[in-house]
């Protein structure tokens, strides 16, 4: 079964904003995409349509927060991190302020609308600034968690979510998610796997597949990119010695920059990282452009069987 | 009508800051002299005379907050705090300094009465907007202050806000632009014109009102008018000096943007300073 995070990103909204007045919510022209326009609707008073002016829209909520407020800004991931960079770095981490950034049509399934509308380099922007949060849920089930629990937190957080209905990979909402803390999705010996968002479904199959070649992948899902759990990766990497990260986002600073900073300071393993090479995306159907741009569960089965080959 | 008493006490206030601001500048041999100055009277009448706060009570959830959103005039806004009890003058000394509570541009983490953490030129207003919906929305009573350098109104962000609080109709916010015609690389109307100032956040929906912005008198009818003036918000153009009450500052605004006066400056602007306070007294 697939779900769209976003549409739960917005149910979340609405059971949220029953329970809290002071949750606000901003958006900048995107409210029928990113789904506050859910919230929009029940609590008219409380959601402001910034305009197409993300700058303003951070700022604002910003603002906003250094009044008690706790605002969710959404807009898509492109425009959140990028557009709105320098008011994230100053008026939100700096200040270490209550703002919740909760952003739409990350990664490279944003699809049809081509490179221009593809954050594949979100997570490693938002990553670089000091009190910020980061966050990417696997599932419809890790979103609502997530969305709670950022609520019930204290400072900057900024969320990712992707555009499509993912596949979900818990079968219910019966399980823990903490703030900062990995989930083991699939013990294993050989190798671990540490993926977040859409991509820990396809290290799911792709464990399953490496499986029948006698090879046990370990799976990790690090839906909080920061802070990182890194205890849990160190730990992993001592009892499997080889990793491989799958992330929909650039190679470079997200997943697999952290969890590659991580190991090479406190336990240097073989690695691989599969995710977009440096490169801009284009336009096409999501599905074509996971394969052209190697973000299959066929492209973790080759990483896999790669580290395993340089393991000692 | 504020009496002519309270006018002179302003005005020695303004004159006190203004003495802070050139001894903690050359103290840290680094800061922005020229639009501290700029904004010193302004920042007087605010912080002594309008604003309804608590020093020692900084997080008053009911109090009227200002937000500098030309951060680099870091340190009138310092010298006005200090003077006013949210900490001890003494720290003033620190400016600048690594362990310092007093940044270089201002951070609401570091020092109690700060509302807002700039230096990056065109958020402020975007945050006083934020902060006045937010207090709408409670339905306080309190108003929102923010201040702006005329240079900084370049950034498009500014008019993003502008546009904003002229949609919302936050008459619970007046800006002041500190209109002292100078940027880093020379006067505003040579880098990129401006004008006409007014009729532009008229055009976004606001309310316009102007004032000397070295004349305690013209600044207090301003912000009382703007208090009244209602379904918008309210922006005061300021006219002023940079480097106001330092004549070789005045003189040489460019050269006092971001450069601290060497010590026989300091001897020299301080002694002017006196002066100036002295002949008030007579
Ligand atoms: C976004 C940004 N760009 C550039 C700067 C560098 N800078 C600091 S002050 C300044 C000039 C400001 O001019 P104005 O707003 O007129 O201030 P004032 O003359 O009152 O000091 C500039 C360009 C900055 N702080 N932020």
């Amino acid at each position: 079964m697939k779900v769209a995070c976003r549409e739960v990103y917005g149910k979340t909204l609405v059971e949220l904003g029953k329970t809290n007045p002071d949750i606000v919510v901003l958006d900048a022209d995107l409210s029928v995409s990113t789904k506050t326009s859910t919230f929009a609707k029940e609590f008219p008073n409380r959601f402001f349509d910034m305009g197409i002016a993300e700058q303003d829209m951070i700022s604002t909520a910003a603002g906003m927060a250094a009044c008690g407020k706790i605002p969710f800004a959404s807009t898509f991931a492109v425009f959140g991190s990028g557009r709105a960079w320098d008011q994230v770095r100053l008026t939100c981490a700096y200040t270490r302020l209550n703002v919740k950034i909760v952003v739409t049509h990350g990664g490279i399934t944003t699809g049809e609308d081509g490179a221009s509308h593809q954050a594949n380099e979100d997570l490693a922007i938002m990553r670089a600034i000091p009190n910020m949060n980061v966050i990417v849920p696997a599932d419809g089930f890790e979103c609502a968690k997530i969305i709670r629990a950022v609520a019930a937190y204290h400072g900057p957080v900024y969320v990712r979510l992707p555009r499509l209905a993912t596949p979900l990979i818990h079968e219910n909402d019966n399980f823990d998610l903490k703030l900062g803390k990995g989930i083991v999705m699939r013990e294993g010996k050989d190798t671990t796997i540490f993926a977040c968002g859409i991509m820990v479904a396809m290290a799911m199959e792709a464990a399953e597949e490496l499986s029948k070649n006698g090879v046990e992948a370990r799976i990790i899902n690090l839906h909080t990119i920061k802070p990182l759990d890194k205890e849990l990766i160190i730990k992993c990497a001592r009892e499997t010695g080889a990793a491989v990260t799958a992330e929909e986002h650039s190679i470079m600073g997200g997943l697999g920059g952290a969890v590659a900073e991580a190991l090479v300071e406190n336990c240097p393993i073989p690695m691989a990282r599969v995710g977009i090479k440096d490169v801009f995306g284009e336009s096409g159907k999501p599905d074509e452009l996971l394969v052209k741009y190697g973000l299959t569960a066929k492209e973790i089965v080759a990483a896999a069987k790669a580290v395993l080959k340089r393991k000692t | 009508m504020t009496s002519p008493q309270k006018i002179k006490e302003l005005e020695q206030t303004a004159n006190k800051l203004r003495r802070h601001i050139i001894e903690m500048i050359c103290r840290a041999q680094s800061g922005h002299p020229g639009g501290s100055l700029s904004a010193a009277d302004i920042i007087t009448v605010l912080y002594f005379y309008k604003l309804r706060h608590k020093p020692q009570e900084p997080n008053w959830p009911d109090r009227d907050r200002f937000v500098m959103s030309k951060g680099h005039a870091a340190p009138v806004l310092y010298a006005a705090l200090a003077e006013a009890g949210y900490f001890p003058l003494a720290y003033l000394n620190t400016l600048r300094q690594i362990g310092s509570s007093l940044q270089g541009h201002v951070d609401m983490l570091s020092l109690p009465g700060i509302e807002m953490s700039t230096g990056s030129l065109g958020m402020g207003l975007s945050a006083a907007n934020g902060m006045a919906m937010a207090c709408r929305l409670d339905k306080r009573q309190n108003r929102i202050y923010c201040l702006m350098g005329d240079g900084e109104i370049q950034e498009g962000q500014i008019w993003e806000a502008a546009m904003t609080a002229g949609h919302q109709k936050l008459d619970n916010l007046t800006a002041f632009i500190d209109h002292n015609k100078y940027q880093i690389d020379g006067q505003v109307s040579e880098i990129k014109e401006i004008q006409p100032i007014a009729d532009k956040f008229k055009a976004f929906g606001w309310h316009t009102l102007s004032c000397d912005g070295h004349n305690m008198k013209s600044i207090i009818e301003a912000l009382e008018k703007a208090e009244k003036l209602k379904g918008k918000p309210t922006i005061i153009i300021a006219e002023t000096v940079k480097g106001k009450g330092v004549s070789f500052m005045e003189e040489r605004p460019l050269d006092y943007h971001g450069k601290a006066p060497t010590p026989d400056e300091e001897e020299k602007a301080l002694k002017q300073l006196c002066e100036i306070e002295f002949k008030e007294q007579k």
